[in-house]
């Protein structure tokens, strides 16, 4: 899909293809290159031809923190994963105790809901592991 | 990122802080933020024999008042001809320095005051800050700042296998250099063991890897070379000439740090210590911002006092702590000394006084050539001064 600068709306369209299931990133038809979050136009450059991309939601985990919680709170992760694509993300990974995310993992992205909103978050991939 | 260039024209040693002061330090209850800093630039200004109504640069950003600049003039009456309120966050007022000096140089205000006041302890019982999250983070519940700080340890700690002692040296060399300042917050014993066994706050920082809540104020006023000359001889204060001042700026939040482990400090350092004609195998001490420890072994490492990933080997063996080799954040710093939140000033009122001889029992013996950095954000704006003594003209 292809947007116009005049008509691009990045947060609103980011989340409105989160709640019908796609996880895009925006990419510049001229440099190829793909950036996160969205924008109305191509860090640097400012190119402005931008068109939504699905992504892959191959990733491998860059940084890792555990939120540590008081009881009854229960602590939790929040993770930087480097997306297949090339960009950045903040994220949580679900499904292992935080304290066993590691720098390098392989995981794949899934969209979840929380407080009744769509939130991107990843899991160990299949082939799981280390990088 | 810009490159140093030979168009970098700063009016090295045109300018200096004559006066450099602080107030409410820990806690302040019943003032608010503009009563302290107010206080501190009273304190400031009165040690060199000027009042308010002389300031006609005015510098100033509180973490509470997002038109701050405007409120001072308001509060003391008077008529700057130059209000800067820039925010980069705890660098901001390391730019306000490099600013004030342009404006100097240019004949634009004589007498520049650059102030900050939180009372953030006494009124918050937290940090405050103006950030907030995009809508792309908030929904993962990120503790910030600590948590942004944790996300690039981590990422350190996997590249190039920090230690939790080499950490624990910046904690332990903080508090000793505390115990040397009676206007330090936090000044009982720290042993590796406390620091060891302390709770983690987002791992892998744990609380003593945190710099303190507090109150504090602090202001300096700055006038040109010769008029810095005239106030020395009347009133017997040794001037700190700034020889060199760099900014950069590369990200906001942590997500979007180019590397985490490298600071934009690389090209802020590089340019002050240029314009300054100045190496890092010179300077007498170093006050930096270590909001958090791994800030320290960062800034080391980017200012250029060890190589990148040496940061951690660099600290250990006291050797930034009280009769060390290099005197790093000899007021106790962010960690152990005082924290109101935006805390780059005080990095200068310490630098200041180190030149000015007004130390006491932590002066570094001999001090002509300190650094003063400043970092803002998630490790996203950094802004390093040089300062010297006459000697160093």
């Amino acid at each position: 899909m292809t947007t116009s600068p005049s008509t691009i709306h990045p947060e609103q369209e980011y989340f409105e293809h989160l709640a019908s299931g796609r996880f895009m990133l925006q990419r510049s038809r001229s440099s190829g290159k793909f950036f996160f979050y969205p924008r109305v136009a191509e860090p640097v450059t400012g190119a402005q031809d931008l068109e939504w991309v699905e992504a892959s939601g191959d990733g491998v985990v860059h940084a890792t923190t555990v939120v540590r919680a008081k009881p009854p709170q229960v602590s939790f992760n929040v993770v930087l994963v480097d997306l297949a694509e090339g960009p950045r993300v903040m994220s949580r990974i679900e499904g292992l105790p935080p304290d066993a995310v590691r720098i390098g993992m392989h995981v794949t992205a899934r969209i979840g809901v929380q407080d009744e909103a769509p939130i991107l978050l990843f899991e160990l991939a299949s082939r799981g592991g280390a990088a | 990122m810009t490159a140093p260039t030979a168009a970098d024209r700063f009016p090295r040693g045109k300018t200096a802080i004559v006066g450099a002061a602080t107030f409410g330090m820990g806690e302040s209850p019943g003032l608010s933020s503009m009563d302290l800093a107010v206080s501190a630039s009273l304190a400031a200004l009165r040690d060199v024999g000027l009042t308010p109504g002389e300031v006609d640069g005015l510098f100033i950003g509180l973490p509470d008042d997002f038109l701050s600049g405007l409120t001072f003039a308001e509060y003391l009456g008077i008529q700057p001809r130059v209000t800067d309120n820039n925010r980069t966050g705890g660098s901001a007022f390391l730019t306000h320095a490099m600013w004030a000096a342009l404006a100097i140089d240019a004949g634009q205000c004589e007498v520049a005051l650059i102030a900050y006041g939180s009372n953030q302890r006494s009124a918050a019982g937290k940090l405050v800050s103006s950030m907030r999250p995009t809508a792309y983070e908030a929904p993962y519940k990120l503790g910030r700042p600590v948590g942004a700080y944790a996300l690039a340890l981590s990422r350190y700690m996997h590249e190039y296998g920090l230690k939790r002692e080499q950490l624990g040296e910046v904690a332990l060399a903080a508090r000793r250099w505390a115990q040397l300042n009676p206007d330090a917050y936090m000044r009982e014993p720290l042993t590796m063991d406390d620091y060891l066994r302390s709770r983690m706050v987002c791992d892998p920082v744990s609380v003593r890897d945190c710099c303190l809540v507090t109150d504090g104020a602090a202001a300096v006023v700055m006038v040109s070379a010769e008029r810095a000359r005239r106030i020395a001889q009347e009133r017997g204060v040794r001037p700190a000439f700034l020889l060199g001042a760099g900014t950069s700026t590369d990200h906001r939040d942590i997500t979007s740090m180019p590397d985490l482990t490298t600071t934009a400090a690389v090209h802020s350092g590089r340019r002050a210590f240029a314009q300054a004609g100045v190496k890092p195998s010179e300077v007498d001490a170093v006050e930096l911002y270590d909001a958090f420890t791994i800030n320290t072994i960062l800034f080391l490492e980017d200012l250029g006092f060890c190589k990148k990933g040496e940061g951690g080997s660099f600290v250990q063996g006291g050797r930034i702590a009280p009769g060390g080799e290099l005197p790093v954040n000899t007021n106790g710093g962010g960690l152990s000394c005082v924290h109101p939140g935006m805390y780059g000033l005080f990095t200068m009122v310490e630098a200041s006084q180190q030149l000015m001889g007004m130390a006491g029992a932590r002066q570094v013996p001999g001090a002509e050539l300190v650094v003063a950095h400043g970092n803002g954000g998630e490790l996203s704006s950094q802004a390093t001064l040089i300062l010297g003594s006459e000697s160093t003209l």
